[in-house]
């Protein structure tokens, strides 16, 4: 049963991750994309991690998706504009270095797993993640607190970063008035 | 849940993260619209998340260290979102689109 959640789950993910970077339409490609981060919220609930399913679809597919939505929107990105095919060398040599990382990442996963299951079979402490004895870990409250006391220094970090950011974009995209200032300087 | 029924992995979870990541790569690497590159990039962010909390709720559940780093990659992935486009913006305003090759200003 969990297996199946999880293995339509994954092919709804990686299909739609397919379709957001071949489709030639901007809109539908944000829309695949959040197709993708709700599976991947699901993902997150099979996993037991409650919270970040929650937070993953409201922040990501909610506001940041929104974002990009808004900016296609108002650039007025047409199918033509946005769906250009790139070089054949490009496509190939991009698929041969993907492949090769692909490859790779999961030879390392492979070679990894191994130690992991000779480990795991030691302490046998299997079975479903999130199906704690007596403490729910995954709830909110614990993220909380571990959130709050051990890593309260990079969250006051992380604060400071989204301040620089949102600045940053400010300034970044504000029309430009320097004719402006120039005739009231000079 | 134990009834025969055969519970995904680490290793399933580490694959198809493995398998997100490399698709968000090669919009990445093949996208000429800067859009795309940033629709790239999330995807990527995405995978990583997958990859911190499959890691912190299989092998430390109990101190949560994965979703509490997967939950600074969003909030990290927002600022990226909106730097990013508003310099799309930018590049917009001056340049009347926002295809990445024809933007080559500082090559020479």
């Amino acid at each position: 049963m969990s297996f199946a959640i999880f293995f339509i789950l994954a092919i709804i993910a990686v299909g739609a991750a397919v379709m957001v970077i071949t489709t030639k339409s901007p809109v539908s490609s944000a829309l695949y994309l959040i197709l993708v981060m709700c599976s991947l919220a699901g993902l997150f609930v099979l996993l037991g991690a409650l919270f970040l399913a929650a937070l993953q679809i409201i922040v990501y597919a909610g506001a940041i998706m929104v974002l990009f939505l808004f900016v296609i929107m108002l650039l007025n990105l047409r199918r033509d504009e946005y769906g250009h095919d790139s070089h054949i060398i490009q496509k190939y040599l991009g698929f041969v270095l993907v492949a090769v990382i692909l490859v790779q990442g999961i030879v390392i996963i492979g070679w990894a797993m191994k130690d992991y299951s000779a480990a795991s079979s030691l302490v046998s402490t299997e079975g479903t993640p999130g199906a704690g004895p007596a403490v729910d870990y995954n709830s909110a409250y614990w993220v909380a607190r571990t959130l709050f006391t051990k890593y309260a220094y990079p969250f006051e970090v992380t604060s400071i970063l989204l301040l620089a950011a949102m600045i940053g974009a400010v300034v970044i995209a504000r029309k430009k008035r320097l004719p402006d200032i120039e005739n009231e300087e000079g | 849940m134990s009834t025969g029924s055969w519970a995904p992995g680490l290793t399933h979870y580490l694959i198809l993260s493995a398998i997100l990541f490399s698709i968000g790569m090669f919009g990445l690497l093949t996208r000429r619209n800067a859009v795309g590159i940033l629709m790239s990039i999330e995807l990527m962010f995405n995978a990583v998340n997958m990859n911190l909390v499959a890691f912190s709720s299989f092998l430390t559940p109990q101190y949560l260290t994965g979703q509490v780093f997967a939950i600074f990659v969003v909030t990290i992935a927002a600022a990226e979102a909106a730097v990013g486009l508003a310099i799309v913006m930018l590049l917009y305003r001056n340049f009347r689109g926002i295809e990445v090759d024809k933007i080559n200003f500082m090559k020479w």
